[in-house]
Formats: C-alpha cells, sequence, structure tokens
C-alpha cells in the first residue's frame, strides 16, 4: 500500500502546476488576453449598472404597485406604495368604466392604428420605388426628401397651412401633416436596396412588375425592419398630443390618452365631462392615487405589449437609418 | 442604360414613380408649401385675408422681436439648456455604452439594453407624470422626506435647478437610446488591436485610451456636430407640459416662445418671424459645426 501511495508521488507535482490556483474558473468568455478581474473592477461595473436599472425600473414598478393598491394601502404608505400591501383591481375597474377615458382609449387606438397604417403603406411604397437602382429621378427625389430633415418652415406656417385646407377640428390633421417620416424611409429604402438582384430580376423574368416584386419579394424578405418602422410611427401616434393641442384643443370627446394624462393625472385637473360618472368623484380636485396611477399604466400597456418582440432589431432599423441616410 | 430616351425610361420607370407620389404630395403640401409661407414673417398676417392680401410690414416683426425681452429671455433659456445638457448630457451615452460593452455575459447585457431603450418610447408627458410622482410636491422623495421630518422640497416647481430637472429627464430618458450607435462602433472595432496591445504590456487604461476612444472618435464628432447644429432646439413638449409649473421666465425655449406669442395669441406673424430666425441660425450652427469636424479631420455630416 504505501509502495503505491509513493509510486503515485510524482504525478502530483503536474497536478498542482495547472492553474487551479487562481481559485475561481476563468469566464470563458473572457478573452485570453485579457486581466483577470478584481473585486473593484467588478464593482465599479455592477453598481452603476445596478443604479441604471434602478432608476428606470424603481418608478415603473412603484407606479403600478400603487395603481394596484387598496385605498387602505395608499393611505398607509401616505401616497405612493413600494411594497405590496393589498391589491386591488378596482382603480381599473373604475376607470374603465369611465366614459371619458373609454373613449380617450378608443380615440388613441383609432388613430394610432389608422395612422400607422397609412405612413406604414407610404413609406413603404415610396421606399421601394427610390430602391432600384438607375431608374428615372431617384436622386433627384431622394434630395427632395433628404431636404425636409434639415429646413422646415417651423410651427406657424405649416400650422397655417393645415388650418387653411380646412383641418381644424378635422382627425386628419392629426394624421397626414406627421405622416411622412423621411428617416424611416431611408430605413427601409436602405433594405430595399440591399434585397438580393438576383432574386429580383429572376422575378422579373417570371414576368413579375414592380408592384408585384415589392409585394412577393422584397416585403418578405424584410419583415423585421417593416416591424420596426411600424414601431416607430405607432409610437409616434400613441405618444402624440401637441397637435391635439393645436387643432382641436376644445373638444374633450376627441382627446387621446396622452392628453387625458397630462389635464387629469400631470396638471390634476377633474377630467371633462364626467361629472355623472363619478370619476375621480368628480367634484374632487384631485381623484385617488391609485385611479390616477392607472391611467399612467393604460398608456404604457400598449407599448409593453409590442415591445419584448420588437426589442432585437432596435439596433438595425437605427443604424442603417444613421449611415446609410 | 442611359442610352435609352427618357420617354422610354419613364414609361419603364412609371410604377416606381407612381409609388412615392402619396410621400411627394404629402411632403410637398406640409412641408415644402410652409417653407414659402414663412414670407409672413415680412407681413401682418390676417388670418381673414390670408398671406395674399396680407399687409407687407419688411422687417418690422423683427424689429419687434429684437426688442422683445420675452424672445431674448428665450434665446438665453435655449442657449444655457443646449450648454448644461451638452456637458451633462452627452458623455452619459457614451460611458454606459463602454460600461455595457465590457460586460461579458450575452443575457445580461441584452436584459440591460432592453430595459434602458424603454424610457426612449415613453411620451414627454409620461416622462413627466413620472419624474413628478417620484420628485414632485406630493412624490415618492417627498413622501420620504415628511415621514422623516425633513424638509420637504419640490423639485418640479423650483426655478433655480430647472436646468438640472430638465436635462436629468433627457438623460433618464434618451441616454439609453443613445448607446446604440457607439456600441456598434465599438463592436467594429478589431479584436486583434487589443490582444496585440495586451501582449506589448499594455494595461486596461492604455488599451481604453489607444484603441477604443480612437474607434469611438468618428462617432462622437459626428453626434456633436448633430448636437451643436441643434443647439437651439432643446425640447418642445417637454417645456410646453412644464411651463405652468416653473413659470415662463424659465422654460420658455424659442420653440415654445413661437408657439405662445404665436398662435395662442393669434400674433402668427410675430411667431413666424421667431421660428424663422431660430431655422436660419439653426442651418448656420449646423454649416459651423459641420466645418469644425472637417477641420478636425473628421467626416461630419457629409465627406469634404
Amino acid at each position: 500500500m504505501t509502495d503505491t501511495l509513493t509510486t503515485d508521488r510524482p504525478s502530483s507535482p503536474v497536478a498542482a502546476a495547472k492553474p487551479v490556483a487562481r481559485g475561481r474558473k476563468r469566464n470563458p468568455r473572457r478573452p485570453a488576453w485579457e486581466e483577470p478581474p478584481t473585486a473593484l473592477g467588478q464593482a465599479a461595473k455592477g453598481v452603476p449598472l445596478g443604479v441604471v436599472l434602478l432608476a428606470v425600473l424603481g418608478p415603473l414598478w412603484i407606479i403600478v404597485v400603487t395603481s394596484l393598491s387598496t385605498r387602505a394601502a395608499v393611505n398607509r404608505a401616505g401616497g405612493l406604495v413600494i411594497w405590496p400591501d393589498g391589491l386591488t383591481l378596482e382603480a381599473y375597474r373604475q376607470m374603465l368604466g369611465d366614459p371619458t377615458v373609454r373613449t380617450a382609449l378608443l380615440v388613441s387606438l383609432g388613430i394610432t392604428l389608422v395612422g400607422t397604417a397609412v405612413s406604414l403603406v407610404i413609406s413603404i411604397l415610396c421606399a421601394y420605388g427610390l430602391s432600384r437602382p438607375r431608374s428615372v429621378g431617384h436622386r433627384f427625389l431622394l434630395v427632395l426628401l433628404i431636404i425636409t430633415m434639415f429646413v422646415s418652415g417651423g410651427l406657424i406656417p405649416t400650422f397655417l397651412v393645415v388650418t387653411g385646407l380646412g383641418g381644424y377640428g378635422q382627425w386628419w390633421a392629426l394624421i397626414l401633416p406627421g405622416a411622412v417620416s423621411v428617416f424611416n424611409i431611408l430605413v427601409l429604402r436602405s433594405f430595399y436596396s440591399e434585397t438580393s438582384a438576383d432574386l429580383i430580376d429572376a422575378a422579373r423574368v417570371d414576368g413579375a412588375g414592380d408592384w408585384r416584386i415589392l409585394w412577393s419579394v422584397v416585403l418578405p424578405t424584410s419583415r423585421a425592419v417593416t416591424a420596426v418602422v411600424a414601431l416607430f410611427y405607432a409610437v409616434g401616434y400613441w405618444n402624440s398630443f401637441f397637435n391635439v393641442m393645436l387643432y382641436m384643443p376644445t373638444e374633450s370627446e376627441r382627446w387621446p390618452l396622452t392628453y387625458v394624462l397630462l389635464t387629469y393625472v400631470n396638471r390634476g385637473n377633474g377630467l371633462p365631462g364626467s361629472i355623472n360618472s363619478g370619476f375621480g368623484t368628480a367634484h374632487a380636485q384631485t381623484a385617488p392615487l391609485s385611479l390616477q396611477m392607472a391611467v399612467v399604466v393604460l398608456t404604457l400597456v400598449p407599448l409593453l405589449l409590442v415591445y419584448p418582440f420588437l426589442q432585437k432589431h432596435f439596433r438595425t432599423g437605427v443604424l442603417t437609418g444613421a449611415i446609410k441616410g | 442604360m442611359s442610352g435609352l430616351s427618357l420617354r422610354i425610361r419613364l414609361r419603364r420607370d412609371r410604377s416606381l414613380l407612381l409609388m412615392t407620389v402619396p410621400t411627394v404630395a404629402l411632403l410637398v403640401v406640409f412641408n415644402y408649401v410652409p417653407l414659402f409661407g414663412l414670407v409672413t414673417a415680412f407681413q401682418s398676417y390676417d388670418p381673414l385675408v390670408g398671406v395674399g392680401q396680407s399687409e407687407w410690414v419688411g422687417l418690422y416683426q423683427f424689429q419687434r422681436l429684437f426688442n422683445d425681452p420675452l424672445f431674448w429671455g428665450a434665446v438665453g433659456n435655449t442657449l444655457y439648456l443646449s450648454f448644461v445638457q451638452l456637458v451633462l448630457f452627452f458623455p452619459i451615452p457614451i460611458a454606459l455604452a463602454l460600461l455595457l460593452d465590457s460586460v461579458l455575459s450575452e443575457r445580461v447585457r441584452t436584459f440591460v439594453q432592453s430595459v434602458v431603450y424603454l424610457p426612449h418610447f415613453f411620451s414627454w408627458v409620461l416622462t413627466i407624470t413620472i419624474f413628478q410622482q417620484m420628485l414632485g410636491g406630493a412624490g415618492a422623495l417627498n413622501q420620504f422626506l415628511r415621514t422623516n421630518d425633513l424638509a420637504t422640497w419640490d423639485v418640479m416647481t423650483e426655478p433655480g435647478t430647472f436646468a438640472l430637472l430638465v436635462t436629468s429627464q433627457v438623460i433618464w430618458k434618451e441616454a439609453g437610446w443613445g448607446i446604440i450607435v457607439f456600441l456598434a462602433a465599438l463592436a467594429a472595432i478589431n479584436t486583434d488591436l487589443y490582444e496585440a496591445a495586451a501582449a506589448d504590456g499594455a494595461g486596461w487604461w492604455r488599451r481604453m485610451w489607444h484603441i477604443t476612444l480612437p474607434g469611438l472618435r468618428a462617432v462622437i464628432v459626428l453626434m456633436l456636430v448633430l448636437r451643436l447644429g441643434n443647439a437651439l432646439t432643446v425640447g418642445f413638449e417637454q417645456f410646453l407640459v412644464q411651463r405652468e409649473a416653473v413659470g415662463h421666465e424659465t422654460a420658455d425655449v424659442l420653440d415654445t416662445f413661437a408657439f405662445y406669442y404665436g398662435i395662442a395669441t393669434g400674433d402668427y406673424s410675430y411667431g413666424a418671424a421667431a421660428g424663422l430666425f431660430k431655422s436660419v441660425i439653426s442651418l448656420l450652427l449646423l454649416w459651423g459645426a459641420n466645418k469644425l469636424a472637417h477641420a478636425f479631420g473628421g467626416d461630419g455630416l457629409y465627406r469634404r
């Protein structure tokens, strides 16, 4: 027995020479040339990242929890609720029962859906129309588009044109003046320009015209960028409120959700048109906090629903536009 | 190709041209016609008779503008806010991109990215509502101060710190989104450079100074040019929403000035003059910043 032990000895120094001395396993992703991590270095990364995450997610958490809290929980906390302490959907039930919020939700959804559809269709058409090399006039048209990114008449001349065309109080005034984003067209165009020329030539040989090529060759190969551009447009429409202020400031039954958020939550005014609904107890100046927070959450929900699906494509959308534009 | 006559090429490309018609029509109506509408700045515009019949007053509106202390107040606020944003906001996306790029775990990186991009999609109304709930008079901060018997501090209505407040709002909303271009530039740096430098004994600081930062230089210069060219644009809705809370002396910037003293009062020509002033100076700034970028050997917006 002792004999075998001694014969084993010579092999053990070899084992000891293996780099186990470092105590921690080396992260295989760390490049070979980089120094091993230090505790200080790790903290210098981890702490700021933690702060950044907390700065974004903390407020959202507080708002969501408060919107779900019972009146008693809000009273106990003296306002905003950080730790769930008695949850209820009462605020949401009350909110969706209110005619002003319901209408605003429909208005917002309507403007967003119609606006996005209009913007997307004309942008796709224009981007493809300008993406074919050597077509007549595409350089001139491109310059015409790009100039608008740097020169604009500004607020008042635009306002005068829209009202001059009878846009005051009209739905189209909320959509058409801002329907075209040249940036988004450039993003789409740079994708379409990169669609395989072989594929397009093959379709052409088969007798397909440009409409057919756009529909059955180009669009199916650029779904991701289409989705990102659609999101950019949709967010723009969903968030817009200034054109409402300009073109239909007095018609509260046509206000979108963002404008309701501004007047009701931000400025603390009572909701117009809901005197009989008991919303926010109508006569009181400020409605219960949970209800206000529920309105905040409501403006967030559509974004949070589509966000996870599109998040991974942002980089492509932003960069192609920035570089090729 | 160019041997074909224009008629044949027009016939060949007619669908392509047709496709651009809706966009071009909208741009002409809502972007180019308003450009000509800028002539109202030299008129005393009367909505009842329109641009054609309104009285021409030459530079009268500009004389009024340059003698208006409210206008110079708005110019001052705009430049001050622009400067504060340049100093405090501009470096943050770069630092955040460097930080994120050094994180090894793919999962952590993706998660942090999806979180910090999120506020970019919030409206200004929503962003300011969130700030109000956190820092406002009835917000989380003061709730905490009150329960601990400390002096309360309503950040949202304090004119003295308004510049810091709006800059922190811009940072909260846009700094995360701003990292995208820098992350891409970082990913484009050849890793062989780092390996060679490390083999030659370059430590973390030297690699950062001699490889990483030069790799980011072109993008940083481009972003700086854009920022300087837009020095007179510091945001519109952000100030519109908060004007009531801190007062117009603090919150009026050039864009909101045109709205409040042009549209809201019906003094259209006056507002148009303010808008034209801003556009002309902005174009000059953009041109100047681009020159500067060329002087430093960068590409700027376009190559020389």
